[in-house]
């Protein structure tokens, strides 16, 4: 099967500070891939990468066989057509209401009348269970309810590629658990890629079907489930087990304790 | 050599961002032309801006019209010329005070909002979300925005002009008692459609592109904090009362200084 | 918001304002300037001082206004002013009529004050007026009374 998205030898960075470093990946179609590592490791920026709102140093992001950062603007905002991304919070638009911003999307890029849209907005709705809330103001959901929607609104188009920035984070258990099935089901039932990126290793874990562990800037293991969970390496360990010292440092780069309180040298 | 260079950075990173924003201004009034085919964009800010701001305009309009009444009055007593009452008040609020305290006004009000509004939503991840979606958003967002801020500034100040003079006329002739037929005789021949009005509409119009670029721009690019948010609200405010006033100086000379 | 309401107030909103403007245009200026006296035929006339006359600026007689300058030159021949007069068609003047230039008021604006000679024959486009008086200019007005002053006194 053809990549449908791939990062070749990928370099990131802002100035001196290197973010990542030659990075190669495969994303294919019909799989969920979880991107885990600790914060500040580039794993939002891969995202951003994609959807071609940053410009990597060097290396090339090909999306459906187009070079990402080559295309014009019309072109670029063809491919981000078909791309759905999730925000940390949601990111809805605070002034519309649920439905229509569910429904932005097919408006902003369809034609299709407007009886058509609302019943596809109730159908993108139902799908992630609120179909009842449509309504609403986004000041009136709660934040699981606020990350659906926002769900729904970014899969209005079918895209075959969605991205969750942190999907997880801040919900409470049987928040989660519905996220993070929603992700699962969607990603089989439309058939598209999807990429998670997340602190939350047991609920990633549960959903994904490849691991990427990013560390230093660079893909520091990577595998199923599985075999992360039976790796030796430190990077892994140190994640997996929660361990506060190991390869990511507890202590911030300072001077020796002595030196700091003035005491002998 | 360092410390000769600071100065010299500073001045190049000045014209840039000056470059930077003229830039911006020219792109914004492109898309903001291509924003009244969406009328709906429109009317709905024309709304926010102009409708929300009435009250304060109206108001103010009023009470800036008693003053002058009496201060005008008191003045022109001095002089036995309280006959002109009406030809002072009407002057002074069509050629200056209606374009500029409306402007003001309409900055500290209808600007901040806007400051608010778009860097609140850059804040939110909101701006990202619609450029992800393949939408741009100085179009969608920014563009109606500065169409109907536009739109809406004369028609602002005409109203406050327009109540002005009649917070004159309630002062001059209802409370003080000055002849109502010299009032509005002397006005009529002392204000010129063309020079006077014509030129206060001139004025509130450039007050509008003024205003609604200083305070889209400000907030486009605040910092996505809270704190970024509130120092951009400031920023506009200032920012947009110097240039109103800075501009109105450059106005007044090249149109009236010809009489 | 319901959509009409939005409409609705919006449209009240600009009606308003341009009311406002309608308003400030019609009622409390006047539009003299804008709206034309009508067919007009040009005469000229030369003075030797203008004083602070300006285009646009009123012809009087008997104070009604009767039509309007319409250009201010300088002949550098004769080294007089010459002021073109758009006079309205309606009225027509002797040949041998007058004018001068008048300040409205004390220190007000100035105007051409037209007076009519009895020529029978009446004037026609392109003709000139020859009978003009200039503006009084203050200071030489200051500078006559102080030499008349001196005069007076060196006669004693």
């Amino acid at each position: 099967m053809p990549d449908f998205l791939s990062l070749d030898r990928v370099r990131f960075g802002y100035g001196k500070r290197v973010i990542l470093n030659d990075i190669s990946m495969r994303f294919e179609r019909g799989r969920v891939v979880a991107l885990i590592g600790g914060s500040g490791s580039g794993k939002t920026t891969i995202l951003r990468l994609i959807g071609g709102q940053l410009r990597p140093q060097q290396g090339a992001v090909v999306f459906d066989g187009h070079d990402v950062h080559r295309l014009d603007r019309d072109g670029l905002y063809a491919l981000r057509r078909r791309m759905g991304m999730l925000y940390q919070f949601g990111a809805l638009f605070t002034d519309l209401s649920s439905f229509e911003n569910v429904a932005f999307p097919m408006r902003e890029h369809t034609d299709l009348p407007e009886s058509m849209i609302r019943d596809l907005v109730l159908l993108k709705l139902e799908a992630v269970g609120l179909r009842g809330a449509a309504h609403l103001r986004t000041s009136e959901l709660s934040g699981g309810m606020a990350r659906r929607v926002a769900l729904a609104r970014a899969i209005a188009l079918d895209p075959p590629l969605i991205m969750y920035d942190e999907p997880f984070a801040g919900l409470d258990p049987v928040a989660l658990a519905t996220v993070a099935q929603l992700i699962r089901r969607l990603n089989d039932a439309l058939g598209c890629a999807s990429i998670v990126v997340s602190h939350d290793i047991k609920d990633a874990f549960a959903i994904a079907d490849h691991v990427f562990l990013l560390a230093g800037g660079r893909i520091a293991a990577q595998g199923t489930p599985d075999e992360m969970k039976a790796s030796e390496d430190p990077n892994v360990r140190q994640f997996l087990d929660g361990d506060i010292d190991g390869p990511i440092a507890f202590h911030f780069q300072a001077k020796p304790l002595a030196e700091d309180l003035g005491l002998g040298a | 050599m360092r410390t000769l260079l600071l100065p010299l950075q500073w001045l190049v990173e000045f014209v840039g961002s000056v470059g930077k924003g003229a830039r911006f201004f020219v792109h914004l009034c492109w898309l903001a032309v291509a924003a009244l085919r969406r009328p709906r964009l429109v009317i709905d800010q024309i709304h926010f801006i102009g409708n929300y701001s009435l009250s304060i305009i109206l108001v103010s309009g009023l009470l800036i019209g008693f003053v002058l009444g009496l201060q005008g009055y008191y003045t022109l007593r001095r002089y036995g010329s309280e006959e002109a009452l009406g030809v002072l008040v009407t002057l002074s609020l069509v050629r200056e005070l209606g374009p500029v305290v409306t402007a003001l006004l309409f900055a500290g009000r209808a600007g901040t909002s806007l400051t608010a509004e778009v860097g609140l939503m850059k804040a939110g991840e909101q701006i990202d979300a619609m450029e992800m979606m393949a939408v741009d958003p100085v179009a969608r967002v920014l563009a109606p925005r500065f169409a109907a801020a536009v739109f809406s500034m004369p028609l602002l100040a005409a109203l406050f002009s327009a109540l002005g003079v009649l917070g004159g006329y309630l002062v001059g002739v209802a409370m003080i008692g000055i002849d109502a037929g010299a009032f509005w005789s002397q006005m009529q021949a002392g204000v010129d459609w063309l020079d006077d009005v014509g030129n206060g509409v001139a004025k509130s119009v450039v007050f509008g592109f003024t205003v609604a670029f200083v305070a889209l721009y400000v907030g486009f690019n605040a910092q996505p904090t809270p704190e970024g948010v509130a120092r951009a609200t400031t920023t506009t405010v200032v920012a947009a009362s110097l240039a109103i006033l800075g501009l109105d100086f450059v106005m007044t000379a090249l149109m009236f200084s010809a009489n | 918001m319901k959509r009409s309401g939005v409409d609705l107030l919006v449209g009240l909103f600009v009606l308003l304002g341009f009311g406002a403007l309608v308003f400030l245009a019609l009622r409390a200026g006047n539009m003299s300037s804008a709206v034309g006296l009508g067919p007009t035929y040009e005469t000229t006339a030369r003075f030797d001082n203008i004083g602070g006359l300006k285009p646009r600026a009123a012809v009087r007689s008997a104070g009604v206004v009767v039509g309007r300058v319409s250009a201010i030159r300088f002949d550098d021949k004769a080294y007089q002013a010459e002021v073109v007069l758009a006079l309205d068609q309606r009225y027509r003047f002797p040949k041998d009529s007058s004018v001068k230039i008048l300040t409205s008021g004390l220190l007000g604006e100035q105007y051409i004050g037209l007076e009519p000679g009895g020529d029978p024959e009446l004037l026609a486009a392109g003709d000139r007026i020859t009978m003009t008086q200039s503006a009084v200019v203050l200071e030489s007005l200051i500078g006559q009374f102080l030499y008349g002053r001196a005069s007076e006194e060196g006669g004693k």
